[in-house]
């Protein structure tokens, strides 16, 4: 008979064990997808990357500047066009349907929207903008993005509402404060920084897209933030660079690769940092 | 059956026996019976098909602390949620009966339910201090009703916090946020807060639940202040609180009202088996 103590130590022991390992093991990945890129696009890591725009076939030089510029504007439409339907969705969803089956019905719907194949999401965005419009544009890239976008922020909007607790709008409604007020001045003060966090986290989604991009913004090799035209960005940049013949584009889509990596790692460290100080 | 669930039954104050010396309720040196604030007729209340309250009728008097106590469960919570229709924010919740303030009966009441709820302000068990500046949670509820001047404002947010016996200890960091007071000082925030908005009557929900002995204290020396301008009503689990606080007590019992009385009465001479039974420790 094994003692009590031998048992319990051992089962720490292997649980303590196997967690280190695994997330050892986790980590590893992480660590080595950042030194791969850096490995290979290190010689194409310096200013001119961000100062000049992509070459053309067979030149030297050059760096990917519009990509950057357009991944950003590109970023930015999805944000400015996804974060107020996200938001107000979910508010919507936490504050007034919470008790319904309809708010049940839609909850469900947005889950399955999130876990779509973006690949579907671009053709959708084809055939709602592109189409239509009879070219590809900046524009309907935005928009692409923005129906990735809009189910994580509906999503986490809805679950920081929700975890406000119910005796502070009780409070507010005491007072005789309407509804909309004890929304605007009260809960999403109070999740404030959870639906930032989420807002935050849904960019670090996006911005790594390429698929939704192929049929929408397509790519532009020339300098241009007009968003009725095609328009530079740099998941397609990095898939047509590093699919390409010449040494010095594939350099440039690894570095290309590593910088989209510590921009995303920034916006989690971001994040992390003011979901923590909210917390405080 | 019981006395008090025939409908004509209405459990009235009992008026101070001849003697005022049995009478040591603080504030009520009065002989007589004080007036009528909140009139409570034949309620019932159901959550869902539970039914938690059962024909209760009640004369809540004026500017003096109705303390309602009893096992948990007994519905005290409840009846305090209906003075200010807070349970209808809940849509599986449901009251019947007349519940009048000042002869209103509030139920049916065509006035706006903000304005109801303005006149009747509501403590929670648990401080629910607003995220935004101990200034701004005093200042949030004045400007639901009042356009105030700066100056101005500033006056009543001091006031109320006085009044609040918090003044003192926060008036170098009004601009700091509510959330950063201790337990105490965030219930008495509360207080301050409901009281900013001018109500008739204070209903507090088992405000001293979450505090230390000390706070609690405090809060209880505040509601003998605000008794003198305000009807409070509490509902406590704690004997010795409603002993203490209150003028009046109501106690209740599996959604009925058992018997209501002036305090000292309540806990010497209880009319009722059940309220000896209770106060005395031998259930509950």
């Amino acid at each position: 008979m094994i003692s009590l103590r031998t048992r319990r130590r051992a089962i720490n022991t292997f649980n303590l064990t196997m967690a280190v390992l695994m997330t050892v093991f986790g980590v590893f990945w992480l660590v080595w997808i950042l030194w791969t890129t850096l490995r290979y696009g290190i010689g194409a890591i310096h200013l001119s990357l961000f100062t000049q725009d992509t070459p053309p076939p067979g030149s030297s030089g050059g760096g990917l500047r519009n990509a950057f510029v357009g991944s950003l504007i590109l970023l930015g439409l999805a944000v400015v066009i996804g974060t107020p339907i996200g938001v107000l969705a979910g508010t919507w969803l936490a504050e007034f349907a919470a008790r319904r089956k309809l708010g049940a019905l839609v909850r469900f719907l947005n889950d399955i929207l999130l876990s779509a194949p973006s690949i579907v999401i671009g053709l959708f965005a084809y055939s709602i903008v592109v189409d239509p419009s009879g070219h590809f544009s900046a524009f309907s890239g935005g928009v692409a993005l923005a129906l990735i976008l809009i189910p994580v922020v509906v999503r986490t909007t809805d679950e920081m509402l929700r975890l406000v607790p119910g005796a502070l709008r009780e409070a507010a409604i005491a007072l005789g404060t309407p509804y909309w007020k004890l929304v605007m001045r009260i809960t999403w003060k109070a999740a404030a920084s959870g639906i930032l966090t989420g807002v935050l986290l849904g960019i670090a989604r996006i911005s790594g897209e390429t698929a939704p991009l192929l049929f929408t913004a397509l790519n532009n090799q020339f300098w241009s933030t007009d968003l009725s035209h095609p328009i530079a960005n740099l998941p397609v940049v990095i898939f047509q660079f590093a699919m390409s013949p010449y040494r010095n584009w594939q350099q440039m889509a690894w570095a290309g690769a590593f910088v989209a990596i510590v921009f995303i790692l920034l916006l989690s460290v971001v994040s992390r940092f003011i979901l923590r100080r909210a917390k405080s | 059956m019981t006395p008090n669930t025939s409908p004509q039954h209405i459990w009235k104050p009992t008026p101070p026996a001849g003697d005022n010396e049995a009478f040591t309720a603080p504030h009520t040196s009065a002989t007589v019976a004080p007036p009528v604030k909140i009139s409570v007729r034949n309620l019932n209340f159901h959550y869902g098909r539970f039914h938690a309250l059962k024909d209760i009728s009640i004369d809540i008097p004026e500017k003096r602390v109705t303390a309602f106590i009893g096992p948990s469960g007994c519905g005290k919570s409840t009846l305090l949620r209906t003075f200010n229709r807070m349970f209808e924010i809940y849509p599986e919740q449901r009251a019947d009966g007349q519940i009048l303030v000042d002869g209103a009966n509030i139920l049916d009441s065509r006035e706006d339910i903000a304005r109801i709820r303005a006149r009747i302000g509501m403590v929670f068990q648990k401080p629910t201090p607003f995220p935004m500046s101990i200034y701004e949670n005093i200042a949030f509820g004045i400007r639901l009703y009042e356009r105030l001047q700066k100056s101005e404002m500033d006056a009543r947010v001091e006031q109320c916090l006085a009044r609040a016996a918090l003044w003192d200890e926060v008036k170098d960091k009004l601009h700091q946020s509510g959330t950063s007071l201790s337990g105490g000082q965030q219930q008495r925030l509360c207080i301050a807060r409901a009281v900013a908005i001018k109500p008739e009557v204070i209903l507090l929900d088992e405000p001293c639940s979450a505090l230390d002995p000390i706070s609690t204290a405090r809060v209880e020396e505040l509601l003998k202040e605000l008794v003198r301008e305000y009807t409070v009503v509490i509902v406590t689990h704690n004997m010795q609180q409603a002993a203490r606080a209150s003028d009046f007590t109501a106690f209740m019992y599996l959604g009925e009202l058992v018997e209501f009385g002036n305090t000292p009465t309540i806990f010497t001479r209880p009319s009722r088996q059940q309220t000896e039974d209770y106060i005395t420790g031998r259930f509950g």
